[in-house]
């Protein structure tokens, strides 16, 4: 999906990774500060201090069980990130493997590989993550791992797509012709030279996994209370809207702001490692 | 075309096939009995073995697998067992109203996509292109839950224009009442896609405008007017036109979250009823129902793309 295929008009090209990286940088250090240290315990409950309005005490407020929501956003931020970043890695472990073998043996296994893709790509990606999280008690693991392997069809294509290319290459052959066998040949040869662009892929793909993560988490499917993760401290404080609208405003403006920041890192990272905007995958 | 046709009707049939061995597979081998999950932790072993039997969860795996399908193929998607009601009449009705978010909710993002898209290119470097951008940078990263919170407080809470929550059927709310329901859902179901349509569309007119066959039309002196909505526009919108098929997954995916957030009896809040309640036969034909919308609308988009462009046509 190459949704911002264009530059950004009225922004200097090289801010655009440097305020994002710098964004990000701050989310995660509050996060990773968040995981030991937070202002409050983040699940005490504290009857005398229910739905308070944000104040110098609680500068975002209290929820409905006087739970301080700043701590609460601090010490589930790193679900949200957990999920963003290990949904990539299983897509990535899983998907450029496939998608090296599928460009270098063609094939039956071409074949076989391309069409349990076709069929994993069939199905919504919030579908998989239901019937997983389904049949199954949720958990943090199992959103990642099911965000993960919604990405995999996507990592699949793109990396065969450009194998396929490497492997016409001169480099290639020769070392083909030194008799090499498949292993090395996708290791040292093609794979040095697959990154920018799978690289560039998953920076404009974690957006959308953290954004599926934690819908899923909205939906009560991935981290259970007591837990903090945005989407779940999202969906709790929906009944009090209206009398605390801060429950759910500050986990969402701080995952919009994740969000924002992690986009911009990914088109940060589009514009210096592909020039050309490769696109057309997707 | 007739070959194209067929072929992507059977690619249809495969991966509908295919999905319907993969729910079924999810639903009857990850860990969890069945039968436990529906009766809850306090349940007999006698009655585990009853239901199971009701259930016919004794048959070897197979022999369920081709009961449930050949039983769908006829029409009978199983029973509910919270509603103790066919699902397939369930589904029906919520599958109606889902289509009333749904089909609104994309003929704006088609068209008011569109239309930002083409404006945005055309006034490229100006102000409202840079708001658009930055409009369309934002709306894209933030998730649906969130717009939805955001809308029920500014035009429910607030404003006390729109009603925050639920659906009201035409003949007891009337035609205004059922309709200030749909306003909401269909708005914040539509902002993300608006945003990645109209940035596609934008970066794809640029392209064409750039190209050598629109210097040539500028060369031989025919109007900007002419250049733009005969020459440049309808090569811009392919891209547009196919990746709004695609879209039309994301939209599912959004159409679960919106429908939740907004207590809409579709056919997504109810997959995330059969899921809290375990209701796994409503669970599973629910499943195989958006698929097969799914793998339609894809079919109607690659249909659409080729009827367009000649050379797939010609290929195929």
């Amino acid at each position: 999906m190459t949704a911002l295929a264009g530059t950004m008009p009225g922004m200097r090209r090289p801010s655009v990774l440097l305020v994002g990286g710098v964004v990000l940088g701050l989310i995660v250090l509050a996060c990773l500060v968040g995981t030991v240290w937070t202002p409050f315990e983040p699940t005490a409950f504290s009857v005398r201090a229910r739905l308070q309005a944000p104040g110098p005490l609680h500068p975002f407020g209290t929820d409905e069980f006087g739970r301080d929501v700043l701590s609460r956003v601090l010490a589930g931020g790193y679900l949200s990130l957990a999920t963003g970043a290990g949904a990539m890695a299983i897509s990535l472990v899983l998907g450029v493997p496939l998608g090296l073998l599928a460009a270098f043996h063609r094939g039956w296994t071409d074949e076989a590989i391309m069409r349990g893709v076709d069929l994993l790509i069939s199905l919504p990606p919030v579908l998989l993550g239901l019937l997983v999280l389904a049949v199954t008690p949720p958990s943090l693991w199992k959103t990642i791992a099911v965000v993960g392997l919604v990405y995999v069809p996507i990592l699949v294509r793109l990396t065969r797509a450009v194998a396929l290319g490497l492997l016409q290459e001169e480099f290639v052959q020769a070392a083909r012709a030194r008799g090499e066998g498949a292993l090395p040949i996708l290791w040292h040869e093609v794979l040095p030279n697959a990154w920018p662009p799978i690289i560039v892929e998953c920076g404009l793909r974690v957006t959308f996994a953290i954004l599926l993560g934690s819908a899923l988490s909205f939906l009560g499917l991935g981290p259970q209370p007591p837990a903090s993760e945005w989407g779940l401290m999202i969906a709790g404080g929906r009944d009090f809207l209206t009398q605390a609208p801060w429950i759910c405003l500050a986990p969402g403006l701080c995952l919009c702001v994740l969000l924002v920041s992690v986009n911009l890192v990914g088109e940060g990272l589009r514009e210096r490692l592909d020039p050309h905007h490769g696109g057309g995958h997707g | 075309m007739g070959a194209f046709l067929l072929q992507r009707l059977a690619g249809v049939v495969g991966v509908v096939l295919g999905m319907s061995v993969v729910i079924f597979g999810v639903v009857h081998l990850l860990p969890g009995n069945v039968a436990y999950s529906i009766l809850g932790e306090f349940a007999t072993p006698a009655a585990i073995a009853t239901l199971e039997a009701k259930l016919g969860l004794n048959d070897p795996l197979p022999v369920q697998y081709w009961h449930w399908l050949s039983g769908m193929l006829r029409g009978d998607f199983g029973d509910s067992i919270v509603m103790s009601r066919p699902a397939a009449a369930l589904i029906g009705e919520a599958l109606g109203r889902s289509a009333l978010l749904a089909g609104p909710a994309l003929a704006l993002v088609a068209v008011g996509g569109v239309a930002l898209g083409l404006h945005a290119a055309t006034h490229k470097g100006r102000a409202s292109d840079t708001v658009l951008t930055l409009a369309q940078f934002v709306l894209i990263a933030v998730p649906e839950f969130f717009w939805a919170i955001v809308a029920v407080l500014v035009f429910a809470s607030a404003l006390h224009w729109l009603p925050a929550t639920g659906y009201a059927p035409m003949d007891e709310a009337g035609p205004l009442g059922w309709a200030s329901h749909l306003v909401l859902p269909i708005l914040v179901l539509s902002l993300g896609l608006l945003a990645h349509i109209s940035r596609l569309t934008r970066s794809s007119l640029l392209e064409v405008l750039a190209s050598r066959y629109v210097l040539a039309a500028r060369a031989r002196g025919l109007p900007e007017r002419r250049v733009l909505w005969r020459h440049a526009v309808p090569n811009a919108l392919m891209p547009a036109i196919t990746v709004l098929a695609i879209d039309a997954g994301l939209l599912i995916g959004g159409i679960v979250v919106v429908e939740t957030v907004f207590a809409f009896p579709g056919l997504g809040r109810m997959l995330v009823f059969a899921i809290e309640h375990h209701d796994l036969p409503l669970l599973q034909a629910g499943m195989m129902v958006v698929t097969t919308v799914y793998a339609g609308a894809n079919l109607v988009a690659d249909v659409m793309y080729a009827v367009l462009n000649p050379r797939i046509r010609v290929a195929a």
